[in-house]
């Protein structure tokens, strides 16, 4: 019920050929925010912004990764799964083939461990671009197993959150990995771990309702989509119109339930601030 | 099975508002049953019912979402439509249950966590995220029972337990067909079609190990022979309590956890059906 808000966002630029997130194919792009055509080269060099109107594209893994790990200290974790398509859907399994092809991911959340300036943390970041991030069988697993892998390793766990919730073509299984992944997380808390919840555009549904909300700290990108349910299902049920920013990240501060709106190009430097401030009483 | 109630028929079964809702099985299975109330942060959510009960000797703490028996009590209770506050309610009742080594029970019947603009100020998401992490480390055996309708993470928040039971004509599953073929096939229509597909029957899910137990039911529940199976689930309680009451508070903990942690139906990338799957 969530995907469908995130869905009438992206019907908005068709005109961006075929890909919606992060910087489309060609040498041009679309603000989706402005509207302005600008040179695709522009918005990479800055951090996927919008040097217009400051609006944030999507990131893939690849520049997420840069942005906030030391280059060259990422090791993913050997996970080669995938699933069993248990609800038996003809197109599921050829679906995930062509997008691995295309996308060159293996699932919705890539996860392993690196440095942030120095500091040694397990990271797991999602991507919109397969499937919506919605989280499945894999991405649950993939997230457990991180989480697991920061309490073997004694380390921090920093999660970056885009997602539609969970995935539909999983049913019961997906709905089961929210509370597969909140269970590892109350593992992690027992340990006396750091977990660092980072959400980004847009993060909704199971995956809100799961490990996104279970942070010790939250942070968000600015301006960014954050609920439970998707804004058309509640518009439907309410029979109104919603208001202006709501479920922006900056609602959700106002209203308390994240602590930090930190901007992309200061999001490791605060990271890496959060991690020393929380290695015990003495640095 | 003998005669075949489609996937569908079972739907329309678990939503009759006619079906029994939590507080006429609680009152059949539990002596003594006293409602005790609120969140102790914003108001008391009636769409949750929380409280205290017992079965001969033994105490229970219950959480159970609570559909409108008539249109009046259907609007106090938002259609068994849990705002936050009701899953923040449930919190408080599962720490008492642990404090006072209580096991807890806990009756599914929803249609999901309600949509609306409060529920998401309030942080919808966080209450539903925090009561499956509160469930899944209570030190004291839990036992949920999908008595109608369980849907999505509104279901789940309370059902994070050692042995799940389901009604044979209760349905579970990630959310409505409605929205289920709506989202994934753009078509809202093919709703009985996805009923059939999502795995959302008593059946379905116990070959999938997402349910412990199925109990039985008559086509149709009748005040008669809702006593037969009332009793019946009193006595599977108790037999499960029976079971785990050898268990130490870590080993009870540790049960709910690999029960979730183990559900994957997953293999390795390329295998063909070397499943992993439990």
């Amino acid at each position: 019920m969530v995907v469908d808000k995130i869905k009438k966002r992206e019907t908005k630029n068709v005109n961006n050929k075929k890909s919606k997130i992060d910087i489309p194919i060609g040498k041009w792009v679309k603000c989706e925010a402005c509207k302005e055509i600008i040179y695709k080269d522009f918005v990479r060099e800055n951090l996927s912004i919008c040097p217009n109107c400051g609006h944030y594209f999507r990131m893939h893994i690849g520049k997420r990764l840069e942005l906030v790990i030391d280059e060259g200290t990422y090791k993913k974790f050997d996970l080669q799964i995938e699933t069993t398509n248990p609800l038996g859907l003809e197109d599921y399994p050829k679906k995930l083939k062509a997008l691995r092809e295309k996308t060159g991911l293996e699932e919705a959340v890539a996860c392993g461990t690196g440095k942030i300036k120095g500091e040694d943390v397990v990271i797991c970041i999602m991507d919109s671009g397969f499937l919506m991030g919605s989280m499945g069988a894999v991405v649950g697993e993939k997230i457990t197993y991180a989480i697991e892998q920061a309490i073997e390793l004694k380390l921090p766990i920093i999660i970056f959150s885009v997602s539609g919730g969970a995935r539909m073509q999983e049913g019961i299984i997906s709905l089961m990995q929210m509370a597969k992944t909140s269970a590892a997380l109350t593992k992690l808390d027992e340990a006396g771990l750091l977990y660092i919840s980072v959400l980004t555009d847009p993060t909704y549904g199971g995956v809100t309702a799961s490990f996104a909300s279970l942070g010790d700290i939250i942070l968000a990108e600015p301006g960014a989509m954050i609920g439970f349910a998707g804004q058309r299902v509640i518009e439907q049920t309410i029979g109104e119109q919603l208001p202006e920013g709501f479920q922006t990240a900056e609602f959700l501060l106002e209203h308390g339930f994240i602590d930090k709106i930190v901007e992309r190009k200061d999001l490791k430097d605060t990271i890496h601030k959060l991690l020393i401030l929380n290695k015990g009483g003495k640095t | 099975m003998k005669t075949e109630i489609s996937a569908w028929e079972k739907v329309e079964i678990a939503r009759n508002p006619n079906r029994k809702t939590a507080l006429d099985y609680i009152e059949n299975i539990f002596e003594d049953f006293i409602e005790l109330h609120g969140d102790r942060g914003f108001r008391d959510d009636k769409a949750m019912v929380c409280g205290l009960a017992r079965i001969e000797n033994q105490n229970f703490t219950i959480i159970a979402e609570q559909k409108g028996r008539t249109t009046k009590e259907n609007i106090e209770r938002n259609f068994g439509m849990p705002n936050p506050e009701s899953y923040r309610k449930a919190i408080r009742f599962m720490k008492q249950a642990e404090k006072f080594g209580r096991p807890v029970i806990t009756f599914i019947d929803t249609k999901g966590a309600y949509p609306g603009i409060g529920a998401e100020e309030r942080g919808q998401g966080e209450a539903i995220a925090k009561s499956m992490f509160e469930m899944a480390k209570l030190k004291v055996p839990v036992i949920a029972i999908v008595i109608g309708e369980g849907s999505s993470g509104g279901a789940l928040a309370i059902a994070v337990a050692n042995k799940v039971f389901m009604m044979e004509n209760a349905i579970y599953s990630i959310l409505s067909p409605e929205g289920y073929s709506s989202i994934l096939w753009k078509d809202s229509s093919r709703y009985k079609e996805a009923a059939e597909k999502m795995k959302l029957t008593a059946k379905d899910l116990y070959d999938l190990n997402i349910i412990d137990k199925i109990i039985k039911e008559p086509k149709k529940i009748t005040n008669e022979n809702f006593k037969k199976i009332t009793e019946n689930i009193k006595k599977e309680i108790q037999s499960e309590i029976a079971k785990m009451s050898s268990l130490t508070k870590d080993e009870i903990v540790n049960d709910r956890y690999q029960k979730f942690r183990n559900i994957k139906c997953l293999k390795e990338i390329g295998e063909e059906e070397n499943v992993i799957k439990k």
